[in-house]
């Protein structure tokens, strides 16, 4: 395998409080390799958005990187400068946002959205900034971009705005693109078309994406691997066929048999009970285990890591290899 | 556009219509004009044939019809107590309040519009704090003993700024300037302050609580995502975004100003037209009230559609010839 693009190590997001530190995202580890696509998923709240907010460096106080490492392409970048950081931003790391409908600034027009950006992080004149944007724009599909260019954001649907977002991010032709649930805000009919076009245009410009979505269908056929989150921990993650087909963790297992469309076998295991803890009562041991089928005393008493299952690796302490049980 | 313009003026002219009806009223109800304007000696038929000829025997609807013919050209008789057209005694007076009413709102602006830019983005900083504290002093103060404390400290002790009048004016014709003089400007220094001070910590905190507001906004994290500079977020995304409250506010307030420069003037005997109104009053000088009074409504009524019509400038989603959604 290659050099990761990105590596991810035992990254901790943390909210002070006055009532003790809340842990948001405890201790998660996952690689992306070059032109990768990793699908997250996992039920809201589960610390999808705020892993891809620690990694661009853009949480919001008092939300804060309570410890490990962030490596892009070999360079350690969770404690840059801020300004080291803001050349990273839009440069290596695209991001795409949840809602187009809010993510553009209304008082200007897309073209100067873009040029801005373009600018920003390559020496280009005004001129050929331009021509850059309206090559983006065609190439995310936008009709007349040579005119469209000079629309305000309001003058497209949120589509084509989302659209218009995806141009953002890979302007200035970052490695990376962290996508946060892009199609949630979009009417149903166009949320497979930009999944389409986000998956072509970052394979065109050599990027990576980190996918987070709460819709395993997208998943299914968009990501190479997918990371499965719950209650601020990866529970399992691997190749997206085994993860979908061949579950290994209990978690995972119940989430994909309450997609219908991904199980063929109607009698298998309904709907998880319960639902997920909140932060401020996480559960000792492991975080599923007051909901899981097959908790066993292990599972109260210690944090299960990933482990090697097969084909993916699960956070399980089925996986447990005949090591000295305590 | 133009169908939003000439709405907009017919609004106007309805404003202006009970604006004149109120001082239309004033001058049917408030004393007896006859008795202000001749003496004791003047008998009863003499009265009777002044009213006669003054036609305030003529039906009220004529009478009324006949002042706003008048107004509508600024012509509101002769003060009773100075015996002179009122319009050219307005007139005359008009500069001073005008020159002094702008000097302040762009005193307040050009220093309102940094402070509340900075104590929005760096909230914790002392500096904001100290001046957020003395802003509350600007809005808790009445102006007037504003001024006084201004007078007793730079015309009284450090005997720097002259503590009244206008000093020495040019005279360019169809207007007589304080601006072209030094002791023109050196005398317009203090009432500026002291009539721009409560409209300066306004704006600040107006500017200030619209800056906390957008910095929250998608539209910035995506800005920030992009990789923009500190300074292009926060000046040219955030605070244009500001920009329409600050407008109105401003808009609104310009109207307060040159109303409240009665107090000032006072303060500081400026021989504006708030002296002159304010004299009128102690003297029931009926058609000097009337006069003032339309006239302020009128600049209130002219302020407001240039307010409005700023809007569209700054905000594309305004313009109503704007392009459909794709
Ligand atoms: N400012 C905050 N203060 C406290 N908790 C927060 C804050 N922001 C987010 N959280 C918590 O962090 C958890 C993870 O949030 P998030 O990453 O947005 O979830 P997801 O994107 O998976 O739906 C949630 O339980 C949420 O309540
Ligand atoms: S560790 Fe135990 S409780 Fe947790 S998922 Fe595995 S079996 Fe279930
Ligand atoms: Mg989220």
């Amino acid at each position: 395998m290659s050099d990761p693009l990105l590596q991810v190590r035992d990254l901790v997001v943390e909210f002070p409080t006055r009532r003790g530190t809340l842990t948001a995202v405890d201790k998660v580890s996952f690689d992306i390799a070059p032109g990768e696509v990793l699908g997250v998923v996992g039920e809201s709240g589960a610390g999808k958005s705020l892993t891809g907010t620690a990694i661009i460096n853009l949480l919001e106080p008092p939300g804060r990187i309570g410890g490990g490492e962030v490596i892009l392409q070999g360079e350690r970048i969770d404690n840059l400068p801020q300004e080291e950081m803001r050349k990273i931003r839009g440069k290596r790391i695209g991001m795409v946002f949840q809602d187009p409908l809010t993510s553009l600034n209304p008082l200007y027009t897309i073209g100067e959205q873009l040029t801005e950006t373009i600018q920003t992080h390559m020496k280009l004149t005004d001129a050929a900034a331009r021509i850059r944007a309206i090559e983006l724009l065609s190439e995310v599909g936008i009709p007349a971009p040579e005119s469209r260019i000079d629309a305000y954001p309001h003058q497209f649907s949120g589509g084509m705005r989302q659209r218009v977002v995806i141009a953002l991010a890979l302007a200035a032709n970052p490695v990376l693109v962290l996508a946060d649930e892009p199609t949630t805000a979009l009417d149903v009919s166009v949320q497979a078309q930009i999944i389409a076009l986000l998956k072509k245009t970052c394979a065109e410009h050599g990027a990576a994406v980190m996918l987070i979505t709460h819709d395993m269908g997208v998943i299914a056929e968009t990501a190479d691997r997918v990371a499965v989150m719950y209650a601020g921990r990866i529970v399992e993650i691997g190749p997206v066929r085994e993860v979908i087909k061949n579950a290994k963790h209990p978690y995972t297992d119940g989430l994909m048999a309450s997609i219908p469309s991904l199980t063929h076998e109607a009698e298998r295991l309904a709907q998880i009970e319960g639902s997920m803890p909140r932060l401020t009562a996480i559960p000792d041991g492991c975080a599923f285990h007051p909901r899981c089928p097959q908790a066993f005393d292990r599972c109260r008493r210690e944090r299960p890591e990933l482990l090697d299952a097969d084909t993916t690796q699960a956070a399980c302490w089925l996986y447990a290899k005949e090591e000295a049980v305590t | 556009m133009t169908a939003f313009i000439i709405r907009r003026l017919l609004q106007a002219v309805l404003v202006m219509l009970v604006v004149a009806l109120i001082a239309f009223l004033m001058f049917r109800f408030v004393g007896d004009p006859i008795n202000q304007m001749v003496g004791i000696e003047t008998t009863p038929e003499q009265r009777e044939a002044l009213r006669v000829r003054l036609g305030l025997r003529d039906p009220i609807l004529v009478q009324l019809a006949r002042f706003i013919w008048n107004a509508a050209q600024f012509n509101f008789g002769t003060s009773y107590q100075f015996k002179q057209p009122v319009s050219e005694m307005i007139l005359q007076r008009m500069p001073a309040t005008l020159e002094l009413s702008m000097v302040s709102a762009i005193f307040a602006l050009i220093v309102g519009i940094p402070m509340g830019v900075y104590t929005g983005i760096r909230r914790e900083a002392w500096l904001s704090k100290l001046f957020l504290t003395v802003s509350l002093v600007g809005i808790s103060l009445p102006p007037f003993l504003i001024g006084i404390l201004l007078i007793f400290i730079f015309a009284v002790n450090l005997q720097i700024l002259p503590s009244f009048g206008r000093g020495q004016v040019v005279d360019l014709g169809f207007w007589s300037t304080g601006l072209l003089t030094v002791s023109g400007l050196k005398a317009l220094i203090l009432p500026a302050i002291t009539l721009g001070l409560f409209q300066l910590t306004l704006i600040m905190r107006l500017v200030r609580s619209e800056m906390l507001e957008v910095l929250r906004t998608d539209y910035i994290k995506f800005a920030r995502a992009r990789g923009l500079t500190e300074r292009a977020v926060n000046f040219g995304h955030a605070l244009k975004n500001t920009m329409i409250p600050v407008i109105t506010v401003t808009g609104l307030q310009l109207g307060s100003i040159i109303a409240f420069a009665i107090i000032t003037e006072t303060v500081f005997q400026w021989p504006g037209m708030g002296l002159l109104f304010l004299q009128s009053v102690q003297n029931v000088d009926i058609p000097i009230m009337a006069a003032y009074l339309m006239l302020i409504a009128f600049l209130f009524v002219v302020i407001n559609l240039i307010v409005d019509i700023l809007y569209t400038v700054v905000d594309p989603r305004v313009r109503l010839d704007g392009g459909a959604a794709v």
